[in-house]
């Protein structure tokens, strides 16, 4: 009687512990494809403030650092995705000459993600705009609606992409203000690469950061400001 | 016996078109495949001309589908009889072009196989997403529609079911004139203007479409349209045609009030190398003018005459949309005011665009599939117009 009962205790320890085995692997690996799970805060509104003066012509540090960052060829054909791209600019009367980085703007009030037929382009609640890869259907309506240009559509398959950057043929893309680096405490790439320290990039709802006093205490602009669709990226010295 | 050969070589004449329908269809169908395989790249579609020849092919297609119904609406919502004799074809019609038009641009898409997305995860405010609803709720309108026309138990409904459809139509066009009218930064776009101009242009459109159609119906049954039927349609075609220029004329004259329009408006008009010819000699002269000319001068405006009418404003449809969809993002996006500027990404230059030949496959085989529709509808169901033997209004 007691022997069955051992063989019957030893019979459930062996299964359980078989169960654990089995399962613990596929715990890890929910656990590392969700990443940390933490939502994005509302109280935040991630932004940047770009000095123009400190801006070089010529220099394209915060373009390549994108591409190198988010696995994008670098190429500039019409068919290329370019996320960021320099644009020099020069008064029709006075002939004042500036250049500047153009990328997604992350409107608070973004037409792109109005047209989208499917949820694919989204506002996160830090006020980071994005693409869910899996939801664009590549439409393209949002690249008619976007003021500024900032997306691309991905004309041709891909090779080594960055794992942290998903990109699929067939489907729209821009700027995510480098949302992974975001996520794990880090700034976006263009702002780390940029040597003349002309990308400030923080919280614009948090008083004690840089970008919030900065821009309470110099002249910046909204491009194209007249759509009120109040962008999170400004200029100073247009 | 010589009625029968005569029939054979119909009947042999029947398959022929379908064969033909059938292989141009089947060339839509790879240049499905290889956009799939290979990405957009095989088109001439690139990041600042997003929106190609398919979409000049599927915007004709579904501006035609909607206003082809004015025929069916003169009919059962104002009760003219030699119109509610031609309403059925013109339901036909509109089914056959819509399916064309969505189908072309459903396969444009980049993930075309992700379709069901659209209708699993919907955006309220994307007006994308509204003509998701009013084109497959016109689509059940028409044939709810058509039932009513030729079952005879359901004809108590035909009311009814017109005036939906003529309500429905008015909204679907609106929907598509406001898929432009929203682009609120583009200079081309953006104008309240657009429904209105679209549902115009789509009378016309529709009718030209309607008219080569019946022609050719006809002229299989070896039957000749009644003389008095043909003046009443090609004046009502003429009129149309003139409301559309009209309204075309009304766009382009406020935007070149607009100072800040009229760098745009030099361009489509003047400028622009492709898009004025394309305007003035494809859309104005071809599309409008030389049409008016064979349906009002004196000595013309017979059959043959109106066919071909009817053939030039189906030709002009296409270059005003070349000019208004393409020429439209040609023209640079005015991203600073005032200033000048350059990029790697075109910022400050005309775009160019070159359509590949799978662009016009896949347009081409968008109206194959219209074409095979009506062939094999009009050939197993009875959509001949049934005139009464005198008109009555």
């Amino acid at each position: 009687m007691s022997d069955i009962n051992t063989q019957r205790r030893q019979f459930l320890k062996t299964s359980a512990g078989a169960a654990a085995i089995a399962i613990a692997p596929g715990m890890m690996l929910y656990q590392t494809a969700h990443g940390d799970t933490a939502a994005a805060s509302s109280s935040v509104r991630w932004g940047m403030l770009i000095d123009t003066a400190q801006c070089k012509e010529g220099c394209n540090d915060c373009v390549n650092a994108c591409n190198k960052e988010n696995g994008l060829s670098g190429k500039t054909g019409v068919t290329d995705s370019q996320w960021i791209r320099k644009i020099e600019i020069k008064a029709v009367g006075s002939g004042h000459a500036v250049s500047l980085p153009m990328m997604c703007q992350h409107c608070e009030h973004p037409p792109c993600v109005d047209v989208c037929p499917t949820q694919a382009s989204f506002k996160r609640a830090d006020g980071i705009v994005l693409v869910d890869r899996h939801l664009c259907i590549g439409c393209r309506y949002c690249m008619m609606a976007c003021p500024y240009k900032a997306r691309s559509f991905v004309h041709e398959t891909l090779e080594d992409q960055n794992p942290d950057v998903p990109r699929g043929k067939g489907t729209v893309e821009a700027c995510s203000l480098c949302v992974h680096r975001i996520d794990k405490g880090q700034i976006p790439a263009c702002a780390e690469a940029c040597q003349n320290k002309a990308i400030l990039f923080g919280d614009l709802n948090d008083a004690n950061s840089e970008i919030y006093k900065k821009v309470r205490s110099v002249a910046s602009v909204q491009i194209r400001a007249d759509l009120r669709l109040n962008p999170g990226v400004r200029y100073q010295g247009l | 016996m010589a009625d029968l050969s005569a029939l054979r070589s119909m009947n042999r004449l029947y398959y022929v078109l379908l064969a033909l329908g059938g292989l141009v269809v089947l060339g839509g169908a790879y240049a499905v495949h290889m956009m799939e395989h290979h990405g957009h790249i095989i088109s001439g579609m690139n990041n600042q001309i997003v929106w190609g020849m398919p979409h000049v092919f599927a915007i004709f297609l579904i501006v035609a589908a909607s206003g082809v119904l004015n025929v069916a609406s003169i009919g059962s919502v104002f009760g003219k009889a030699i119109y509610k004799a031609r309403a059925p074809l013109a339901s036909l019609l509109s089914i056959a072009m819509l399916s064309g038009g969505l189908a072309v641009l459903m396969l444009d898409l980049g993930r075309p196989d992700r379709i069901i997305v659209a209708a699993t995860n919907y955006n309220l405010t994307s007006v994308f997403a509204w003509n998701v609803v009013l084109y497959s709720g016109m689509f059940s309108l028409v044939i709810v529609y058509l039932w009513t026309m030729m079952e005879r138990r359901m004809n108590p409904f035909n009311k009814a079911a017109g005036l939906a459809v003529f309500v429905w139509r008015f909204v679907l066009t609106t929907g598509t004139g406001l898929i432009f009218a929203f682009l609120t930064a583009r200079q081309a776009y953006g104008s309240a203007l657009l429904p209105p101009m679209f549902i115009v242009l789509s009378f016309a459109w529709g009718l030209a479409v309607f008219h080569v159609v019946q022609a050719a119906i006809y002229a299989w049954n070896e039957k000749a349209l009644d003389p008095a039927i043909l003046q009443r349609k090609k004046n009502l075609l003429g009129v149309f045609v003139v409301g559309s220029l009209y309204m075309v004329a009304t766009y382009h004259f406020t935007n070149m009030y607009f100072a800040h329009q009229q760098s745009f408006e030099l361009f489509i008009l003047r400028d622009g190398g492709i898009y004025p010819n394309l305007f003035w000699w494809g859309y104005v002269v071809l599309g409008n003018l030389v049409p008016l000319l064979l349906i009002y001068m004196p000595g013309l405006g017979k059959s043959k005459c109106v066919m071909a009418a009817a053939l030039l404003v189906v030709l002009g449809a296409f270059a005003l949309l070349y000019v208004f969809i393409i020429g439209g993002q040609a023209f640079p996006l005015d991203i600073f005011p005032g200033y000048e500027v350059s990029s790697s990404f075109a910022d400050g230059q005309i775009a160019g665009y070159k359509p590949s030949i799978y662009e016009f496959l896949l347009g081409f085989g968008g109206l194959a599939i219209a074409f095979l529709i009506t062939t094999v509808s009009v050939r197993v169901l009875n959509f001949m117009p049934q005139d009464k033997p005198y008109i009555s209004d």
